[in-house]
């Protein structure tokens, strides 16, 4: 019990803007307001809304490793690739019975930890940093790209699961949850929009906790400077390691629930536009702090789905100069800034009375 | 097929693979070697030359001067993007990297609005010859020997000129140029800018042969990292030999296995190389900077 309140108690802390009651209460608000949103709606907005919803954990993926960890990483959409064609072959070759979903969702996020760690261990051991970080991880997801696309004819196969080339694999089981009277078959609408947000407030929660503990300090100590951190006896390769695993996990969990979503995944949602889109929403969010990697994914994905009504090349024209302009003149992320403008606020007034 | 044949076609194979990685390359290297900035909007400023080149050919200049054109016009737009946004990062290298990352989206999607899915292309010049029962494009030739020109070349300018020493002296200790009176502002932007036109040269050289797509940029990219991150930053004892090294290993996997496993072949040589020789390029110029 006492272990428990300790680790609640991590929710607030030095590495995550927010707290106390205010925060709190804004939360709970939003959280009611997110619960009874299905209610006010209908089927296909929220089914648009889980859409919004999967991309998040791919943007806090980002922040984890770029904002906190501080190490530019492109790689983010090759593991929702991976995770997400591995649920695809491994769904249309078992089915969907006896919960089989929520296993190969598992391994899918498994797999895509396990290619994590060996891409990881050749970078981190190898002190890959900076730019070539970057680097490194874009060309495996180019690769990977180029190589899924080319995977066209009937020879590209595992198991039943035909890769397809360039039109990507479709038809895989939506996620079920195996019940008593009968699976629950979680389409992409009201079902699967609780599922969903229940993984994200608890990813969420979960992520504020580790970032607050001793390890999200160790891992925001070695982005500030690495050399301290190693002098203080931290192995700091190894804390880049785990970092980029649970990034890539993340990841994973994004390309999984995103296939489970839509029923289909392209070679395309590795690209280079693929890859741009969450470094755009994590950059102009604010990638240091993961509350604001969210609002800022959430209002960044809305303002870009209203903008394709003009057209999709347009919205993405007008989200590359958000980035170039975000990065010039907010370098920290617009939404952060006004969240540290708004918690400064009572402070001023504080000081001004006194 | 004989020895000579076989090893006329590896040497080809070689030869096309070097030329292809030294062209793509060179601009980036030079961009990163001097600023520490990595620029991915490098594939968008091959792709600017490639249209400026097929576009003056439609118009009817001669392939050498519409290269010329594509060249100089790239270097004019480097220059510019320079100026308005490059600038004001020099201080952030991971910021260069995200803001140069929205101007090739910007660049790709614009492209793909003003002028379409595709753009006419010119057809490769010069014919082709025969070695024993295969046939061989003469350009890829041209091609070999343009990139040992564009090395010779480099080699002169950053060594002859006083645009070079200048520039050198500005990588090597920036305060202290600055301090004797050089204009180190003017000489990242002439850089920045002489990288943007080198690989507008590649773009203009490589228009008749490939496609002219928005996203031709693509192609190139992957390959001119892979160089530049094997290489480091010095042109002429990075650049050049990694390309070497790696034309040995693209055409030899790709004469076994295809196009797509002499990229995969580049890929594991990068990590490999990346693992055993860490301290070959890691972060060895951004340090020097600072």
């Amino acid at each position: 019990m006492g272990s428990l309140v300790s680790l609640l108690r991590r929710l607030e802390g030095p590495q995550t803007v927010g707290r106390g009651p205010i925060f709190w209460g804004l939360f709970a608000v939003v959280l009611a307001a997110a619960l009874a949103f299905p209610m006010f709606s209908d089927g296909y907005t929220v089914g648009n809304t889980v859409y919004f919803f999967v991309w998040v954990f791919i943007a806090l993926s980002l922040c984890l490793i770029w904002g906190y960890g501080g190490s530019l990483s492109f790689g983010q959409t090759a593991f929702f690739g991976i995770a997400g064609y591995a649920y695809g072959i491994l769904t249309i070759n078992f089915g969907s019975a006896y919960g089989f979903t929520l296993i190969a969702l598992l391994l899918a996020i498994a797999i895509a930890a396990l290619v994590a760690l060996l891409l990881g261990y050749f970078m981190f051991f190898g002190r890959i940093e900076g730019v070539f970080l970057g680097i490194v991880t874009l060309a495996v997801t180019l690769m990977l790209e180029r190589f899924m696309a080319q995977t066209a004819g009937p020879e590209w196969h595992i198991g039943t699961a035909r890769l397809n080339g360039f039109n990507g694999m479709s038809g895989m089981p939506p996620l079920t949850i195996p019940w008593p009277g009968g699976p629950i078959v979680l389409f992409a609408d009201v079902g699967l929009y609780y599922a969903v947000l229940a993984i994200l407030v608890l990813v969420y929660l979960a992520l504020r906790i580790v970032m607050n503990s001793s390890f999200g300090n160790v891992i925001v100590a070695i982005r500030e400077n690495p050399e301290r951190a190693e002098m203080l006896g931290y192995d700091v390769r190894k804390y880049q390691l785990i970092t980029f695993v649970i990034g890539a996990m993340l990841a994973g969990l994004s390309g999984v629930l995103y296939t489970a979503w839509g029923q289909y995944i392209t070679p395309s949602s590795m690209g280079m536009t693929a890859a741009a889109l969450p470094l755009i929403w994590v950059a102009v969010g604010g990638r240091s702090d993961l509350t604001s990697t969210v609002i800022g994914t959430l209002a960044v994905l809305a303002g870009f789905q209203a903008l394709t009504i003009y057209g999709s090349q347009y919205a993405l024209v007008v989200m590359g100069v958000l980035l170039v302009l975000t990065v010039l003149i907010a370098p920290n992320g617009i939404v952060l800034g006004i969240m540290n403008w708004i918690a400064r606020l009572p402070s001023h007034k504080k000081r001004g009375g006194n | 097929m004989d020895i000579a044949t076989l090893a006329f076609s590896a040497i080809y194979q070689f030869g096309d693979a070097f030329a292809f990685l030294v062209l793509s390359a060179c601009g980036l290297a030079i961009i990163f070697g001097m600023m520490g900035v990595i620029n991915l909007a490098h594939g968008e400023f091959i792709m600017c030359g490639a249209y400026v080149t097929a576009t003056a050919s439609h118009a009817g200049l001669p392939l050498p001067l519409a290269i010329l054109a594509g060249t100089i016009v790239a270097g004019i737009v480097g220059a510019l993007v320079e100026f308005v946004v490059i600038r004001h990062l020099y201080a952030r290298p991971l910021d260069t990297i995200v803001a140069t990352w929205g101007l090739s989206l910007i660049a790709t999607q614009g492209t793909l609005i003003m002028i379409g899915s595709t753009m006419a292309g010119i057809g490769t010049p010069l014919g082709s010859f025969q070695v024993g029962a295969y046939s061989y494009s003469t350009y890829r030739i041209v091609l070999f020997f343009a990139a040992l020109g564009v090395l010779a070349g480099l080699y002169a300018v950053f060594n002859w000129t006083r645009f070079g020493v200048l520039a050198r002296a500005t990588i090597q200790l920036p305060h202290m140029a600055a301090g004797l009176g050089v204009d180190t502002r003017l000489i990242y932007s002439l850089t920045f800018a002489c990288g943007a036109a080198l690989a507008g040269l590649a773009g203009g050289l490589y228009a008749p042969t490939m496609t002219l797509v928005p996203t031709m940029g693509a192609t190139f990219i992957m390959e001119a990292f892979v160089t530049v991150v094997v290489g480091g930053a010095d042109i002429f004892l990075g650049t050049a030999p990694a390309a070497g090294i790696l034309a040995v290993v693209k055409s030899a996997m790709t004469s076994w296995q295809g196009q797509l496993f002499g990229q995969i072949g580049l890929l594991v040589a990068v990590i490999i190389v990346v693992r055993v020789l860490p301290k070959g390029f890691s972060g060895f110029v951004l340090r020097e900077r600072t």
